[in-house]
């Protein structure tokens, strides 16, 4: 950018090319989101749904919807299940991570292969989430090969039911969250650890630093924007969780709406054609999400680059 | 007395090496493992399945994927068809739109230029869920429902895709190629297509992989949007597998399913892998 300033006198009769060449992003963003996002507000101060088949609504009903969803609990039930599901992934996801990241960036100790590990642990991203929960699913089905081998072992004699137990459907949710996410996280971690002045590793390592003390000293308080990065945008992503705990669940977010996260609810008052209560949810989530993306803006854009 | 101290240094990195080794592996093993259950069983009849767990691939891979293109209830081709065309599609228009806008921003000075970048990377992180509501209504007001449309073209206001291109074009585009294209007496679009979009080659093809992965593996909009079975896309029909009766289920039939979904992605993965690696962390963080 500051190439661009100091060649202005050349570049400025060029400038309408800058507002032409933005016309497509804008219009797309004002017409698929914008719109939307004002429908969506204004949908959420109406009561509109359907009983049975009668249809209520449109009535305004003020912040009607927004009282209930927190008088009903159903906002709090749920924002506790999407976090509970979330931290069963990302604990053991930014534990394996930090460790592999430092490992894979440690000059000092070149693993052999270390591109064929970071394509296998970076694979599982890249997969269709359904398909993977449709997997875990058959695979800890009733029927399936875990049930198959833990009753040849005879650790269970009845098939153990994985999905009637909230402790065993936040730890395949979790699983499958850790499995497609560590290896992405590792290698921002990576980046990030690169990203350190080779200069301090050697002084602490001349100064007689023990690997732990190098690690707590220097790379985790210079890595903290880039930790800090991970974790907002993962919990970001974990507020948007769906696929996975969807379908594994049918929808039901087994056992008895345990493992129902705020996507789950919000997805099932859009196909029950509760608008009003769909628009609430949706509003909530747009401004926590919101405030969250101004943070991760603040953290990761420093203002000298500007 | 060096020399002991010496051996014991060597011997202290062999082990390091030994642990770290075998945690890596041990993690392979519990990525690779339930891709390893899939492929078996895409290869073994659904009563071999229920009969017991197999380490070894069976007979049944042709058979099979010839029951289930049998299957009337599950549209495997027109699902990998739909899948696609909306993966191809949203990866065109993203990746070209998205190098034009970063573009607009990395190559002119314009006023509120600053604001508009600025505003671009604040909206990144926000969900298009939370505005799902508003655009399946309007939408269904367009006369968009079961229309490819509405998952194609809004990707042409990728915030992500947009930003991981200005970071391209700071580091590999210098404003005097720019110059010299002026110079030359060539239009601005004109230069755009044919002088700066060769430059971005690298960061387009990692972005295209990216944004066709993402298009491919999408659930939550397709499945507001799109009801009619010929116009289904993969990950739909994944989810009705699941809510149908599964024990009635010809298991060989659904692991078969999930595999042919995955399976493009994998082979691309695997051939590309390299440059999809070295841009993850490009896009995502400025160090």
């Amino acid at each position: 950018m500051a190439a661009a300033r100091s060649k202005k006198s050349k570049v400025v009769s060029y400038t309408k090319w800058g507002y032409i060449f933005l016309i497509p992003f804008f219009f797309v963003y004002i017409a698929f989101q914008i719109i939307p996002l004002f429908s969506t507000i204004y949908n959420s101060f109406f009561e509109n749904y359907l009983a049975g088949l009668k249809q209520i609504g449109p009535n305004f009903v003020g912040l009607a919807n927004y009282a209930s969803l927190i008088s009903t609990g159903d906002l709090l039930k749920y924002t506790g299940n999407t976090l509970v599901l979330w931290i069963a992934g990302f604990i053991p996801q930014i534990l394996v991570s930090l460790l592999l990241a430092v490992w894979f960036a440690d000059a000092g100790c070149k693993l052999k292969a270390e591109g064929f590990f970071k394509t296998v642990i970076y694979m599982p991203n890249l997969i269709m989430a359904s398909a993977m929960a449709m997997l875990f699913f058959t695979v800890f089905s009733n029927i399936g090969p875990v049930n198959q081998l833990l009753q040849a072992i005879g650790i269970v004699d009845e098939p153990y039911v994985f999905l009637d137990h909230t402790g065993s459907v936040v730890f395949l949710v979790g699983t499958m969250n850790f499995l497609m996410w560590f290896g992405n996280t590792t290698i921002l971690l990576m980046a990030g650890i690169m990203g350190i002045d080779a200069s301090l590793f050697e002084a602490a390592s001349v100064d007689g630093a023990t690997g732990s003390q190098t690690f707590f000293h220097i790379t985790m308080p210079l890595l903290k924007p880039i930790f800090v990065y991970v974790l907002l945008t993962s919990l970001v992503g974990g507020i948007q969780m769906f696929d996975i705990p969807q379908i594994l669940t049918n929808g039901e977010g087994n056992p008895n709406r345990t493992t129902m996260t705020l996507i789950m609810y919000l997805n099932k008052h859009l196909f029950s054609k509760n608008y009003g209560m769909a628009g609430a949810l949706s509003v909530m989530l747009f401004v926590v999400t919101t405030i969250l993306s101004l943070i991760i803006y603040r953290v990761t854009v420093t203002p000298e680059e500007y | 007395m060096a020399k002991s101290k010496e051996r014991s240094l060597s011997q202290h990195m062999a082990a390091k090496k030994t642990v770290r080794y075998i945690v890596l592996i041990l993690l392979t093993i519990i990525c690779l493992f339930s891709f390893y259950i899939l492929i078996i069983n895409a290869t073994r009849a659904n009563s071999q399945i229920q009969k017991g767990f197999s380490m070894l691939p069976g007979s049944f891979f042709v058979t099979n994927i010839k029951n289930l293109l049998a299957n009337g209830n599950l549209p495997i081709l027109t699902g990998l068809l739909n899948s696609l065309i909306v993966s191809a599609g949203t990866c065109i228009l993203s990746t070209y739109f998205s190098a034009l806008t970063a573009y607009a921003i990395h190559a002119y000075d314009f006023v509120g230029k600053k604001f508009i970048f600025s505003f671009i990377l604040a909206i990144m992180m926000i969900p298009t869920q939370v505005t799902a509501l508003g655009f399946v209504r309007f939408m269904n007001q367009l006369g968009l429902i079961n229309n490819f449309i509405p998952l194609i073209v809004p990707s042409i206001a990728a915030p992500t895709v947009f930003f991981f291109m200005k970071q391209y074009m700071e580091s590999s585009l210098p404003l005097e190629i720019v110059e010299a294209a002026r110079i030359d007496g060539a239009q601005e679009f004109r230069t755009f297509n044919s002088i700066i979009l060769p430059i971005l080659k690298p960061a387009i093809a990692v972005q295209a992989i990216f944004t066709f992965v993402t298009a491919w593996n999408n659930y939550f909009t397709p499945n507001l949007l799109l009801s009619k079975n010929k116009m289904k896309t993969l990950p739909i029909l994944i989810a009705q597998l699941r809510s149908a009766d599964y024990l009635k289920f010809d298991y060989g039939q659904v692991y078969m399913m999930i595999f042919l979904s995955i399976i493009p992605v994998v082979i691309v993965y695997i051939a590309l892998s390299k440059n999809i690696i070295a841009g993850i962390a490009v896009g995502a963080v400025k160090g």
